[in-house]
């Protein structure tokens, strides 16, 4: 029961990690905050959960590659529990049996790949060193407020005019390159650099990490380098696996908050915000208490902060409209085991060191386009593209000694499946991963303790992600920057007055980043609470 | 020729990269694997295996070896008790540090003493009409270090000893397997651990028992230079790197006392009389010009540096070990004498050597850093040490 008589600065809807980084941030400014996280646990889709009694999951998601170097620091996150352990190297298994490794050490990668092309080996560290400056390029970008290039505010117009110095410093190459990145496919930008089909196939496979989009949609360059981003900070290392699963970033982000004199409240659903002359006055909970505070945060997806948590009316018809049309369009699916024993990869049999690295499902480039064939026609991909760790490898606290478990990122699983998802269809889809997976390791079926199958349909139920979009809305590029989720709405603020929104459905978007949960608290903090 | 320690067969095997390098005349890795990332991991988020065979260990028995002990270190020997272990420095008659290690009671009579430089000499020079055996058993000991926040439920498995009750500094003669061995629970990384003390003949079935038992709890070999950046989180000092032997000093200013590393808490000045005890007296009577203390490298200040040369931060993930300038106001006023980032604390830290005024925690000072082949000043603070102290240290 929450006292009725504190009056609170700010309430934030969602203990997602965003939610949670917002209100590590205006506590720390002297706020009093309240977090209120409809689940019994916070940590959104960044949750560690003991599906199965000894074997914990990072259930969703389940490396960190871009959470901002300055809220570890600016919230001491390693003060309160976070422990980045390096998860080192990607080994994709061939269909003809033989596999293509990334390694930790540069050498031995390089020495890999010479086994496939010494062309590619060559021309593999020219393409990291591209990267690296197109990433450089980008990375201010994500820790700064979209500037509004229609609009005339001197701030904007300073912002643009910023960021276009910026570019300009590029010289003309890399403005190229960057150009390309923003219009080209994956596929198409990376023929430019490569011959190696299992090359090209694993790279471009990150370019369309949680969107609707094949190896050869345009566009989905882009989404190469917002991977590489995790990189830059590699000398920071926020890179890897966290001891204890994701759900130890959300629960060091949550102690933090504390320390700093937030409340956090689990098992209390917001049914709506209160809105009282366009100004947002507190929350009402679906038990129908009602909380005030002077400002209300949401760190849930567009969908649900602007048409569930507002009244319509409270709205511009034509921003419902922009919110309508944002895209969801759930693509991921996950499947979660629990493994008595390890698998055995036919092309690196044994436990070697591939084992404590990600195995990446996708052979060739082909492969991964006709897995993105299924999802256009409403199937799931009958041998899909995966992601495959076994976190216990890395940190053996997530498995009872000597027993395993394995996470398995799956694409595609398209939200809107042909006659919709049943529980027949998880477990046709938990089997399509399966006998996939035992294409490379055929005895994964007699390793299987017990498995869990998270289909969009499921991802929704549980973390409220719309569609069961990872991202909390695509990360296509009409849906990023100053168009994150909508023109004009793009700076944490809202049509509402005092009603922020501070989800990954904003700029910079999805990830386990924490930008747009800090981005939103400064707009809170600037408009002086 | 160096030689080799009695684990050599089985850790030779491991080195992917063929990285040894020397210790007290042995040859041990730096790192089995080609990066040292995951042996640094292993010791703070599960266990890690070293070998610390090299170390000088001599065992000191007899009517006197406690008199003696006493005479040499500036910790009182004379209170502690059977199972104890002492951490301690020793001095010069002008109060200034030989050495430092630890005295393992081992029973009233017996104690087990570890040194990083060769001592028997000063033992023996300090011994005169005691009744007191000085044997120098290096070669025959072995000794693993077990550390991690898994070495407990490891070692529990493989023997009757009751780990739980062994408490932080204690020691147990114990059996492993069969194999009879000492544990402490010491160790240089600042955590929980264990370090398992064994003949020689025995050290190979200890190690391959250990690496059996520990692997379903991520057991990890591990080198030094994952210790080197363990240990330097855990604020512990090394000799001829942070600080120089009074033996080995070719200069007066190349000596440090041990209130001026921080040693002063272990200076037992009510003792009847140790080697150094009244220049000690006058040292803490006068207070001491120096400290030695933590500093943590600003990123901001890291980041700004690098971004004038158009770079990210450039971070040592290997510990340095070379003396470095530390400013005060533009003024050096002290020398930091290793440091690395900590890959757990996501900081740079190190430890430095600076005048007693400026020594405060919290104070603002700047340490020297290139950048581009060219020196600059980030700022840095100076910080409570051990930087990372984790509860299980001692629970
Ligand atoms: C299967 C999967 C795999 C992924 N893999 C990775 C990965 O490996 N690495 C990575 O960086 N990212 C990954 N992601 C993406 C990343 O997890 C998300 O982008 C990020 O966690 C979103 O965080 P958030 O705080 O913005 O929102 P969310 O995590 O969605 O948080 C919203 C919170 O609001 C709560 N909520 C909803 N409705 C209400 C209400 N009415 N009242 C109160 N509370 C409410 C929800 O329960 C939730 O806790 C993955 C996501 C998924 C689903």
């Amino acid at each position: 029961m929450l006292k009725k008589a504190t009056r609170y600065d700010a309430i934030v809807i969602g203990g997602g990690h965003n939610g949670l980084v917002n209100a590590a941030y205006l506590a720390r400014a002297g706020k009093r905050v309240l977090v209120l996280e409809r689940r019994p646990r916070v940590g959104g889709a960044a949750v560690t959960e003991e599906v199965f009694p000894g074997f914990k999951f990072s259930m969703f998601s389940y490396v960190v590659s871009l959470l901002r170097p300055e809220i570890i620091r600016d919230l001491d996150l390693p003060g309160h529990g976070l422990h980045i352990l390096p998860l080192e190297s990607t080994v994709t298994p061939m269909l003809n049996g033989d596999y293509l490794a990334a390694w930790a050490d540069h050498d031995a990668t390089r020495r890999e790949l010479v086994r496939h092309s010494p062309r590619d080996a060559e021309a593999y560290d020219e393409y990291g060193r591209l990267m690296h400056h197109m990433a450089r390029a980008v990375k201010p970008i994500i820790s700064m407020v979209p500037p509004d290039p229609t609009s005339l505010s001197p701030r904007d117009l300073l912002g643009l005019l910023r960021l276009g110095k910026h570019f300009r410093g590029l010289g003309a190459e890399q403005f190229h390159a960057l150009f390309k990145l923003m219009t080209m496919s994956s596929a198409d930008f990376l023929d430019e650099w490569f011959e190696t089909d299992v090359l090209k196939a694993t790279k471009s496979a990150s370019g369309i990490i949680g969107t609707f989009l094949g190896p050869r949609s345009p566009g989905t360059a882009y989404v190469l380098l917002h991977h590489y981003m995790g990189e830059i900070d590699g000398v920071f290392r926020a890179w890897g696996f966290a001891k204890g699963g994701t759900g130890s970033v959300s629960e060091a982000i949550a102690s933090a908050a504390r320390n700093f004199g937030a409340e956090i409240h689990t098992d209390a659903p917001v049914a709506r915000v209160l809105v009282k002359g366009g100004r947002a006055t507190g929350v009402a909970l679906e038990n129908g208490e009602e909380i005030r505070a002077r400002v209300v945060v949401s760190g849930l997806d567009p969908r649900r902060t602007f048409l569930q948590l507002v009244e319509p009316n409270e709205l511009p018809g034509e921003f419902v409209d922009d919110i309508k049309r944002f895209k969801f369009r759930g693509s991921s699916g996950k499947v979660n085991l629990a493994l008595g024993a390890l698998p055995n990869f036919t092309c690196m049999p044994g436990n070697g060191p591939h084992l404590r690295g990600a195995v990446s499902i996708s052979p060739n480039l082909e492969y991964v386009e006709r897995a993105y064939d299924d999802a256009k026609y409403g199937e799931f991909s009958r041998q899909p593209y995966m992601d495959v760790v076994i976190p216990s490898l890395i940190d053996p606290g997530m498995a009872p000694p000597g027993k395993h478990v394995m996470s398995i990122f799956v694409q595609y699983a398209p939200y809107n499946l042909n006659g919709g998802w049943t529980d027949a269809k998880r477990e046709a889809f938990g089997d399509a991963v399966i006998d996939t997976i035992a294409q490379f390791a055929p005895n994964i079926r007699s390793c299987i303790l017990h498995r869990q199958v998270l289909t969009p349909a499921d991802i929704e139920r549980i973390t409220g992600l719309s569609e069961g979009n990872i991202f909390q809305g695509e990360l296509a590029l009409h849906q990023l920057f100053f168009l994150r989720p909508a023109p004009s709405w793009a700076k944490y603020r809202t049509p509402v007055r005092g009603f922020y929104q501070c989800g990954s459905g904003t700029h910079p978007g999805g990830g386990i980043m924490g930008a747009s949960g800090r981005l939103a608290a400064l707009a809170v903090l600037e408009d002086g609470v | 020729m160096l030689k080799h320690t009695p684990f050599y067969p089985r850790t030779a095997p491991l080195m992917e990269g063929q990285a040894w390098r020397r210790w007290a005349g042995y040859v041990v890795a730096s790192s089995y694997e080609l990066l040292h990332d995951r042996e640094y991991h292993a010791i703070r988020s599960s266990a890690a295996l070293l070998d610390v065979s090299p170390l000088y260990k001599y065992l000191i028995t007899g009517p006197d070896a406690e008199r003696l002990l006493d005479r040499v270190v500036i910790r009182n020997v004379g209170k502690s008790k059977v199972g104890q272990v002492l951490y301690t420095a020793w001095c010069d008659a002008a109060g200034k540090v030989i050495d430092d290690g630890t005295i393992s009671r081992l029973g009233e009579q017996t104690f087990r003493m570890t040194a990083a430089d060769p001592n028997i000499r000063w033992l023996h020079l300090n011994a005169t009409g005691l009744n007191v055996t000085i044997e120098d058993v290096s070669e025959s000991t072995a000794a693993l270090a077990l550390q991690g926040p898994n070495a407990r439920v490891i070692l529990q498995q493989l023997t009757d000893a009751d780990l739980t009750a062994l408490k932080y500094f204690r020691l147990t003669p114990a059996t492993i397997r069969g194999i009879p061995v000492t544990i402490s629970r010491t160790g240089y990384t600042g955590d929980l651990g264990y370090e398992i003390w064994v003949d020689a003949p025995n050290a190979l079935p200890l190690w391959d028992v250990l690496i059996e038992a520990g692997t379903p709890y991520g057991i990890t070999p591990c080198g030094i230079l994952a210790l080197d950046v363990a240990r330097l989180e855990a604020g512990l000092m090394l000799l001829e790197v942070d600080y120089i032997s009074a033996h080995r000093a070719l200069i007066e200013s190349q000596k440090s006392s041990p209130f001026e590393l921080n040693l002063g808490w272990a200076v037992s000045l009510d003792k009847a009389w140790f080697v150094g005890k009244a220049a000690l007296e006058e040292e803490a009577r006068r207070g001491a010009a120096w400290q030695f203390v933590g500093l943590e490298v600003e990123w901001d200040s890291l980041e700004r540096l690098y971004a004038a040369v158009g770079l990210p931060p450039r971070l040592p993930t290997v510990a340095w070990r070379t003396s470095v300038p530390v400013y005060s106001g533009g003024e050096q006023v002290g020398y930091a004498t290793s440091g690395c980032w900590s890959p757990l604390l996501k900081k740079y830290i190190a430890l430095a050597h600076v005048r007693s005024e400026v020594a405060r925690p919290g104070t603002p000072l700047a340490m020297e850093v290139t950048v581009e082949h060219r020196r600059k000043q980030a700022a840095a603070r100076v910080a409570k040490t051990p930087f990372f102290n984790p509860e299980r240290k001692r629970a």
